[in-house]
């Protein structure tokens, strides 16, 4: 695979990618496996024996089951070797935070400690603070925390109130105000704290330890779910920072919360694929062991078509998760070799993919909502029951859609970015986009003769992008810089744009599991793709006639209407059937194995 | 002193079982492979063993019998803590098979104390220990719960019925193992799975040995039937099921 393209985030909206060019997690080696199985192996020893207790809450009992992960050298998987880490790619890291996603609260506090608490520091830390601070992060001596929003800076992450203020000495900076909903608050070593310094109007990044004077931590929060984690508000009262634990450049916290929130949509992303994995598993154990009308309910077409849509959602995005990841693994590299420092290489390796990054948070935290909800349903009034463990899941589930980023903040920045991106010439969207706008009465479903069952796909996923790009050339034209403004229409945008990265994803992942080992004779995975593609086009229709309708006059509707039947064309399939395989396939193994 | 332990490849226990081939052959499509739960347990209290330094144990290796598709399970057991590894490169066909191979690694080899699980939860023949320490004429005890050392010698704790018995063994000696020999299995940490690609994981190629069995073929047990519910009121109807359904009474 040495040769495979490198695309520009956004560029698969107008590049035909191949088969061959995406990673794909049957390709998982036996190092991977064995990291993966670690973490299985540790969550089934350490903390699903503790889970009610955790929850409970008991902060000391997250703490030290932390711990316990640290002696396993699970914090160090994303940290090179030279600060105590395993310099991990960056498809290892995202497989790590898949297993760690089905840990309820823990897989929070992990993930708050191992990403947005210690990255900052890794990416842009000095040396020195690279080593007093990042190898006790990696070992988990120290856990960390990331003080980014306030009660009134939440979403306009900018706007927050906290200032620093240069001690007369100069040695340090003076730290006042508060922030919230700061996860680890209540035990964490090291805060990475955004302030305004001075009269900055941008923010900066400091690095606080809990035990500097003035830091006071408030109770913790009580929360809908992810009740393990301690989740705070943290007050800056006089706070003496030494001037050496500015975190990179003075005026630079914006670009480092931002970046460093790519980062966390995408591990959130791998996340929400291992939490949705294990609602699989307990939703099929339940159906496959509680009878109605003296039958397994697993039988039933109702439930079967849950079970279906719940692994056909989940596997797709997988597909996604682990194309991206191999792409900034290969971002990173071109990085290293343009010369930039492993911490620098790898934060603009993943900033670049800040598209797919959005991407995956939305349609991920979604997809586990999904499951989730439909595990609840599956499982009926045993579903609301606290005992159960899919109820749990469910209150847990519902934080993904508003942390790192709401999906609405996220959904603008799929389609802000994509547009910005190509504006900035990193590929051509708007030539396409006018080339197909100026030839609208002719469009076609470009359906050739004869076409293998993947060209079908590939072809309709092309249609759908071309859509796309119409809806882009419409709406640009009409609403100019007022866009941004029409959220509505941003979404309808996300949502297409989503779909088709999500739709690509599988179906490329599938192609190529049959250029490994051959056509499936179950005709299983094919049954997951012609579902799959069966629905994108009816998800993709409906926003794109809303967009295009938004400002559409009449002369041109009847036109806009032609090109969005014609681009969602795609072929009818028996879906009852087709998701009835799929469910039999889980009802059989009682697991989650696709 | 030098401590073996034979490990075995076996699917993970939430396999579901199929056969092939007109029930001779056992379909291994598909499953994940793991250490033999025995074994790993075994592998366990024999790295604590080596964690106590007054103990002072040189070295702990594993062995194999199968063929290279197990690697990965001994990799598996490299990360977890072993030193080397050995892998006799044949198909374990039965309990003779395995025992003979190991028994020709183990000629002119010096461990002292030798685990082997007390059945694989594959096939369960429960005779490779007591086999191996036969062919090695070492003394061997079996239904073992713990193994301390103590002046050179093994103290090993057996379960018997209704209590425990409690011999002290000269080395060499082979522990027939069963569960309660550690509490849970090691897992495998980072550093070890990233130094397991390093060890030394050396394949010896077989003596000839005929395989004693011949597999005639498998049955897969009866589902179970669904359960009958008989009316307080009616025990005559109980009777009846129990006398000429279940045969039982």
């Amino acid at each position: 695979m040495e040769n495979r393209k490198v695309l520009k985030s956004g560029e698969f909206l107008v590049d035909e990618v191949q088969a061959n060019d995406i990673f794909i997690p049957e390709q998982f080696d036996e190092e991977q496996k064995m990291i993966s199985q670690t973490i299985q192996d540790f969550l089934d020893a350490e903390l699903y024996p503790n889970l009610e207790q955790i929850d409970s809450p008991d902060i000391n009992l997250m703490k030290s089951t932390l711990k316990k992960a640290g002696e396993l050298g699970l914090m160090g998987i994303s940290i090179p070797e030279e600060y105590g880490g395993f310099g991990q790619s960056f498809v290892t890291q995202m497989l790590a935070a898949e297993k760690i996603g089905a840990g309820h609260s823990f897989s929070v506090a992990f993930m708050a400690h191992t990403g947005i608490g210690t990255l900052p520091i890794m990416y842009y830390g000095n040396e020195d603070q690279r080593q007093q601070y990042v190898t006790r992060l990696a070992s988990g001596d120290f856990i960390g925390a990331y003080c980014l929003t306030e009660p009134g800076a939440g979403s306009d992450a900018n706007s927050g109130k906290t200032t620093a203020v240069l001690s007369e000495d100069g040695k340090y900076y003076i730290l006042n105000g508060q922030k919230m909903w700061i996860t680890n608050a209540g035990f964490a070593d090291t805060q990475v704290v955004f302030a305004k310094i001075g009269g900055d109007r941008v923010l900066s990044a400091l690095i606080v330890e809990k035990t500097f004077p003035g830091v006071v931590i408030n109770p913790d929060e009580h929360k809908m779910g992810i009740k393990g984690s301690s989740t705070a508000q943290i007050f800056y009262n006089d706070v003496k920072v030494p001037v050496e634990n500015l975190l990179g450049k003075r005026g630079e916290g914006f670009r480092i919360a931002l970046n460093i929130l790519h980062m966390g949509r995408i591990k959130l992303g791998a996340n929400v694929l291992g939490a949705a994995k294990k609602s699989i598993v307990d939703s099929v154990k339940y159906a496959n062991e509680r009878k109605q009308f003296n039958t397994l309910i697993s039988t039933f077409g109702s439930i079967k078509h849950k079970l279906a849509e719940q692994v056909i959602k989940t596997f797709a995005l997988e597909s996604a998760v682990y194309r991206l990841s191999k792409d900034i693994d290969n971002q990173i590299e071109v990085n290293k070799a343009s010369g930039m420092d492993k911490g620098k290489a790898s934060i603009e390796g993943i900033s670049h993919y800040a598209v797919e990054a959005a991407i995956l948070k939305v349609y991920g935290s979604e997809v586990l909502d999904y499951v989730v909800d439909e595990g609840v349903q599956i499982h009926g009034g045993m579903g609301y029951s606290a005992e159960m463990v899919i109820e749990r899941a469910y209150r847990d589930s519902r934080i993904n859609r508003i942390f790192e980023g709401t999906n609405e903040i996220n959904r603008l920045l799929v389609v802000d970015t994509s547009m910005k991106r190509a504006m900035k010439g990193d590929f051509d969207l708007f030539g396409k986009a006018n080339e197909l706008a100026a030839n609208l009465e002719s469009v076609s479903d470009n359906k050739k003769q004869d076409e293998s069952y993947f060209e079908e796909k590939l072809r309709a996923i092309k249609n759908f992008k071309n859509l796309i790009l119409i809806v882009i050339q419409g709406v640009s034209k009409h609403f100019d810089k007022k866009l941004l403004l029409e959220q509505e229409i941003m979404n309808n945008l996300a949502d297409m744009i989503i779909e088709t990265y999500i739709a690509e994803s599988i179906a490329l992942r599938i192609q190529k599991m049959e250029m490994i080992n051959g056509i499936d004779p179950s005709g299983l995975y094919r049954s997951m793709l012609d579902v799959f593609v069966y629905d994108a086009a009816d998800n993709i229709r409906k926003p794109a006639a809303d967009a295009l309708n938004s400002f559409a006059t009449s002369n041109v509707q009847s036109t806009y209407k032609k090109v969005v039947e014609t681009l969602t064309n795609v072929t009818g399939i028996n879906v009852k059937e087709a998701r009835r395989k799929i469910a039999d396939k889980l009802i059989e193994d009682n697991c989650y194995k696709f | 002193m030098k401590i073996l332990v034979c490990i075995s490849n076996v699917p993970d226990t939430t396999t579901k079982v199929k056969f092939i081939d007109d029930f001779k052959k056992l379909d291994i499509t598909g499953i994940q492979w793991v250490i033999n739960p025995w074994d790993e347990l075994s592998l366990t209290r024999a790295l604590e063993l080596k964690d106590d330094t007054s103990n002072n144990i040189q070295s702990v290796t594993v062995a194999h019998v199968g063929l290279v598709g197990a690697e990965p399970t001994i990799r598996k057991a490299l990360a977890i803590g072993a030193d080397d590894a050995i892998r006799v490169n044949a198909e374990p066909a039965d309990a003779w098979l395995v025992a003979s191979q190991l028994a020709n690694v183990l000629k002119g080899e010096s461990y002292d104390l030798i685990f082997c699980g007390i059945e694989s939860s594959d096939f369960n023949g429960s005779s490779v220990g007591g086999m191996l320490a036969e062919l090695l004429n070492y003394p061997s005890v079996s239904s073992v719960s713990n193994v301390k050392l103590e002046n050179g010698q093994a103290v090993i704790t057996r379960e018997i019925d209704g209590g425990k018995e409690i011999v002290t063994v000269p080395v060499p000696v082979v522990a027939i193992v069963q569960k309660g020999i550690a509490k849970e299995p090691r897992i495998a940490a980072m550093r070890g799975i990233m130094m397991a690609r390093t060890k030394l994981l050396k394949v010896i190629e077989p003596v000839a040995v005929d395989s004693l069995t011949e597999v005639v073929n498998y049955e897969m047990p009866k589902p179970r039937a669904a359960c009958k519910f008989v009316d307080p009121e009616n025990p005559g109807q109980l009777v009846e099921l129990l006398q000429n359904e279940a045969k039982i009474i």
